[in-house]
């Protein structure tokens, strides 16, 4: 009751602040690896908001996996944005009436600004020889993934494998079914989380390749050292596309819609775009590509809608008792 | 009824009554509120599934190997540590509430890198076929870890205010050390014993943080049944996580029952035996 009255306290304070000196809040609710990201996205707009306006504006972040952020704002995080890591995350957000359920055509590019992709990060010199996806299911071969129940990168790992057996000459579903459960079979260690299983391989040594977001990739060789460990593309990978979106029903009782529009804007700003680039997400703008094609090299990928979409894919692999609980032990 | 010295029996009760509804009550009916949203059928099938036995076997039997271990080495501990003089000892003393004070995940992480293949002592292990982390052993350790101070918490009171004469009369009278120990201390102990056995299982059974770093979280060999709690809610599937919270709960009643008639028991028989 005392702790209560003592936000309200704050929140009244902090309310009255805004009306007089036009100092807008925002709470960005997003996934792990962006940490880093919007730390300089919400500098940069913060910077240009007050050129343009005169207010100020405050981005306060919250990081976690993306289904418990999403979970979260379900259960009233009152989140003005939400950046997740998938869509299905937050299409759990708008089933539950909080944003409109066609959300993802209110952006460009389905809504996700920047775009990433599933890469093989394996030792140094490659020991194992590691090209493609048909390598990983080499004898000894030990693969690191986190486990696609709890974790939203594990999720665009697992279809990732899928779509690449499902598009080989002759793929079907029968054989992606095969392909996917003999990876599986490699994995010695299921972490909770991505950044768990990256510890998991680069800290502890355990296992030959991990399986990773490239934007993970690309952060954990600039991390550890570019000795350390080697990025392979394979052959054919999935298109991740982290989507962000504005939560109505919080922006509507904060009065924040204009500025969670123009951040939201800004992410697909050349300035914006330049940023996301720079923390290693691929940017949607041609032009911001261009300069960084040294490090964004071409990789043929398909998408997660020729796979049926997020809403398919979560009831046919991830659910309980899908496809994924299938191939494993003990089913 | 009779009058007592300290008046206030009808405000204090009350009190208690409410606070234990509140604190501990209240979010358990929520519980198997929100549980009883999956049906008998749903139960069933939640119940039947060889994933959630194996996990549920290796949290509660996982657990219970942890609680005994604890018990053996608590007894052993508290025993060092209330009997005998020697350098460091309050230090050690103090130590032991360590693994209280550990966040629990700051815990798993310092030891899987110690049990990791490329650890301190995993590169000594592993090479033996000794795998700790990541596997169901991490699990033990983890648990036992967590579990320790209980045991030596509640046992050093009761220690310290055993006396000295009963063994030395014992001896006198003829009995062997064995003889002392088994028939003399060893009934005194065994109801705070089982208290504490009770305190280091209850805590293993529910702890989370530090075993999931360590366990490898492999489906059938090292996934715990917090674990799949974890994974429903994950997608979005709040009555099936709730619904085995509760059987998690129910278990874990069953098992704090059967101990605390173990120490009833017990009690009645050091009673009959004096």
């Amino acid at each position: 009751m005392k702790k209560r009255t003592v936000l309200l306290a704050i929140v009244g304070t902090l309310m009255a602040a805004s009306a007089m000196a036009k100092d807008v809040t925002l709470l960005n609710a997003s996934y792990d690896p962006t940490r880093e990201l919007y730390k300089d996205v919400n500098q940069a707009f913060a910077a240009q908001w007050k050129a343009q306006h005169g207010d100020t504006v405050t981005i306060q972040m919250s990081h976690g996996g993306s289904g418990k952020q999403a979970r979260s704002v379900v259960d009233g995080l009152p989140a003005d944005v939400v950046t997740l890591a998938l869509a299905y995350d937050v299409d759990a957000v708008a089933d539950h009436g909080l944003l409109a359920k066609d959300w993802q055509k209110r952006l460009p590019d389905n809504a996700s600004p920047y775009t990433s992709t599933i890469v093989f990060l394996v030792r140094k010199g490659n020991p194992k020889g590691i090209k493609d996806w048909p390598d990983l299911l080499k004898p000894g071969v030990k693969v690191i993934t986190p486990n696609p129940k709890t974790s939203g990168g594990a999720r665009w790992n697992f279809l990732a494998a899928w779509g690449y057996a499902l598009k080989q000459p002759g793929g079907n579903e029968v054989k992606a079914r095969a392909f996917v459960r003999d990876l599986y079979r490699q994995v010695p260690v299921l972490d909770t989380g991505a950044r768990g299983a990256t510890n998991t391989f680069a800290q502890r040594g355990i296992g030959d390749v991990l399986l990773a977001w490239e934007n993970e990739a690309l952060l954990s060789q600039r991390e550890l050292g570019k000795d350390g460990f080697q990025i392979v593309l394979p052959s054919i990978s999935i298109l991740a596309e982290p989507p962000v979106a504005i939560v109505d029903k919080n922006v509507d009782q904060h009065g924040t819609r204009e500025v969670a529009d123009a951040y939201l804007k800004f992410l697909y700003s050349p300035q914006g775009q330049e940023l996301e680039a720079k923390h290693f997400y691929r940017p949607r703008s041609a032009e911001v590509a261009r300069k960084y094609a040294a490090q964004f090299p071409r990789v043929n990928t398909f998408t997660i809608d020729e796979l049926g979409g997020w809403r398919q894919a979560q009831a046919k692999f991830f659910a309980d008792g899908a496809i994924f609980d299938q191939i494993g032990p003990g089913n | 009824m009779r009058r007592r010295v300290l008046p206030g029996f009808g405000i204090s009760l009350g009190y208690a009554v409410s606070y234990l509804g509140l604190i501990v009550l209240l979010p358990l009916a929520a519980l198997a509120w929100k549980a009883s949203g999956i049906g008998g059928e749903g139960l069933l099938r939640l119940l039947s599934s060889p994933r959630t036995l194996a996990a549920l076997k290796l949290s509660f039997g996982g657990a219970l190997l942890a609680a005994l271990i604890n018990a053996f080495i608590g007894l052993l501990v508290a025993w060092a540590l209330v009997r005998y003089r020697f350098p460091g000892r309050r230090l050690f003393d103090a130590l032991i509430d360590l693994p209280f004070a550990l966040p629990t995940a700051v815990a798993g992480i310092a030891l899987t890198a110690l049990y990791a293949p490329n650890g301190w002592l995993g590169r000594w292990l592993v090479p033996l076929g000794i795998q700790v982390a990541y596997a169901p052993l991490g699990v033990l350790l983890a648990m036992v870890f967590v579990g320790f101070p209980f045991v030596v918490r509640t046992l050093q009171p009761v220690l310290q205010s055993l006396d000295r004469d009963v063994e030395e009369a014992a001896e006198s009278l003829g009995a062997s050390r064995w003889q002392t120990f088994a028939r003399v201390i060893l009934p005194v102990l065994v109801p705070t014993l089982l208290t504490g056995f009770a305190l280091a299982l209850a805590r293993a059974v529910g702890e989370y943080g530090s075993v999931i770093f360590i366990a490898g979280n492999i489906p059938m060999r090292s996934e715990i049944a917090p674990l799949l709690i974890v994974q429903k809610l994950e997608a979005f599937d709040y009555a099936g996580a709730a619904a085995l919270g509760v059987v998690m709960l129910s278990f874990s009643f069953l098992l704090l029952i059967l101990i605390s008639l173990l120490q009833r028991w017990s009690n009645r028989w050091e009673e009959r035996a004096a």
